[in-house]
């Protein structure tokens, strides 16, 4: 479970995040909306440990993430718009580097499996300079699940993704959550969100608006509730 | 026999500087834009003082060994410069920063990947170095020397790097921030040469010599202290 209390962050004078309290329960899949500098991102770097809250605390199935943030990086993998992958590498070796990063064992045949989830076997000694976007963002997603996370952070993954890589993407997260994983997704799409999501959460000036289920929520109704949360 | 986890630790701390200097270097050996870049730019700057000094043999030995760190650290400068870089290219250094490791191990393997660069381009430099100046430069003492200037320059400056790395003028940054910082290192490592160089005796150049050792270890200690919260945010 990820649990958030009271979790503040400014940059410089700026609020970005105000007095965040919020519960995600293992195996959901949850999805975050709002409009752009509501602080999604924020919010999502935060739970990654990759930023400091300025007040309130960040725990992991109970493990603080500031004092403990070793034991905490092991369970999450991060999908972001931002590949981190180096382009003068192949997939292999990309794939390679974060494993040893990671102290997996038997490197190789874990490193087969993630190329063979994501369809990239073939394109494996390849420089992923000469990728597509979206061949990178799957071999970015095969490294997200390199260690076998049980926390996925997806920070809006669907960008300049084209309509095929787009629906094996969707496949994919199903697959994870399925799975028993948690996944947490930031994202501008709203049919991402009725398509794939349990829990809705509408960001909208650093605060939670809304946290509910999305239930039988249809695409029609989530338009309007989010246009009337966004144009306060 | 049971590893305690004391050696675990280090192990891992290790494996994850390796792989970090495994990464560099595969890339540089793919790319080799990072060490031709500083060969050239240093070979530039030998020519330029060699023609621009038209200097006699004893006033050439008096301004080479400046000639010499001038060359070392314009090219490590540049090497600093271009190994952070890497590192913003898709955001990896966030790739990394989410591993579980000792963040200190970034710092280790950017590191000594940055100082065998360094060191390679020393190499290069010094036997041009020596054609073009006549100078007498592979003493035991002075190599021993510019191993060690080389050593706390690029360790200050790997520091600094990463705090730059995530300013939006980072190649202004970085001199900026370094040569400040760097400057006792740099004054300790061409007296000392000077000396070296000038054929004095071991009393004569301790002073220079034990403050050069001094500094490379208050940076060490300073830039463990310290890495893990520069390299945040």
């Amino acid at each position: 479970m990820i649990n958030l209390q009271n979790v503040s962050k400014s940059f410089g004078l700026t609020f970005v995040l105000n007095d965040i309290n919020l519960k995600i329960s293992t195996g959901q899949f949850t999805t975050i909306i709002g409009p752009n500098g509501s602080g999604k991102t924020t919010l999502l770097r935060i739970i990654s440990g990759l930023l400091t809250p300025n007040t309130g605390t960040v725990t992991i199935n109970g493990i603080n993430t500031a004092t403990h943030a070793y034991d905490t990086r092991h369970l999450i993998g991060v999908i972001s718009h931002q590949s981190f992958l180096y382009e003068n590498l192949t997939a292999f070796e990309n794939l390679l580097f974060y494993a040893r990063l990671y102290g997996i064992n038997d490197i190789n045949s874990r490193i087969k499996f993630v190329l063979d989830t994501v369809n990239l076997s073939k394109h494996q000694n390849i420089l992923i300079s000469t990728f597509s976007h979206g061949m990178k963002q799957k071999l970015s997603i095969a490294r997200s699940i390199l260690h076998n996370p049980p926390i996925i952070l997806c920070d809006e993954p669907y960008t300049g993704l084209d309509q095929n890589s787009s629906d094996n993407l969707t496949r994919l997260l199903q697959s994870i959550t399925y799975s028993g994983n948690t996944v947490v997704m930031v994202t501008h799409n709203l049919n991402k969100v009725i398509k794939l999501s349990d829990q809705l959460i509408v960001l909208h000036k650093g605060k939670i608006e809304t946290n509910e289920p999305i239930a039988d929520k249809t695409l029609e109704t989530l338009i309007k509730e989010y246009d009337e949360i966004t144009t306060r | 026999m049971m590893k305690s986890p004391q050696d675990n630790t280090t192990t891992k701390f290790w494996q994850s500087s390796l792989a970090i200097i495994w990464k560099d270097w595969k890339i540089e050996l793919r790319k080799k834009s990072l060490l031709s870049s500083m060969l050239i730019f240093s070979l530039m700057i030998v020519l330029i003082f060699t023609f621009a000094l038209d200097l006699d043999k004893s006033a050439r030995e008096n301004v080479a060994i400046g000639i010499l760190w001038v060359t070392f650290v314009f090219a490590a400068t540049l090497g600093l410069n271009q190994t952070i870089a890497l590192e913003n290219e898709n955001s990896t250094l966030d790739g990394i920063l989410l591993s579980p490791i000792d963040q200190t191990s970034i710092l280790v393997g950017k590191f000594i990947s940055t100082f065998i660069f360094v060191t390679i381009i020393e190499a290069f430099v010094m036997p041009i170095y020596y054609i073009l100046f006549e100078i007498p430069l592979f003493s035991p003492k002075l190599i021993v020397v510019i191993l060690l200037g080389t050593f706390g320059y690029t360790l200050v400056g790997t520091l600094l790097a990463t705090i730059a790395m995530r300013t939006q003028y980072r190649e202004i940054i970085l001199p900026i921030l370094l040569f400040p910082v760097a400057t006792p290192i740099i004054i300790s490592a061409v007296q000392c040469s000077n000396k070296i160089l000038s054929g004095a005796s071991w009393n004569q150049m301790s002073g220079p010599f034990n403050l050069l050792i001094v500094y490379d270890i208050i940076f060490v200690g300073i830039a463990i202290m310290t890495f893990d919260h520069l390299i945040k945010e």
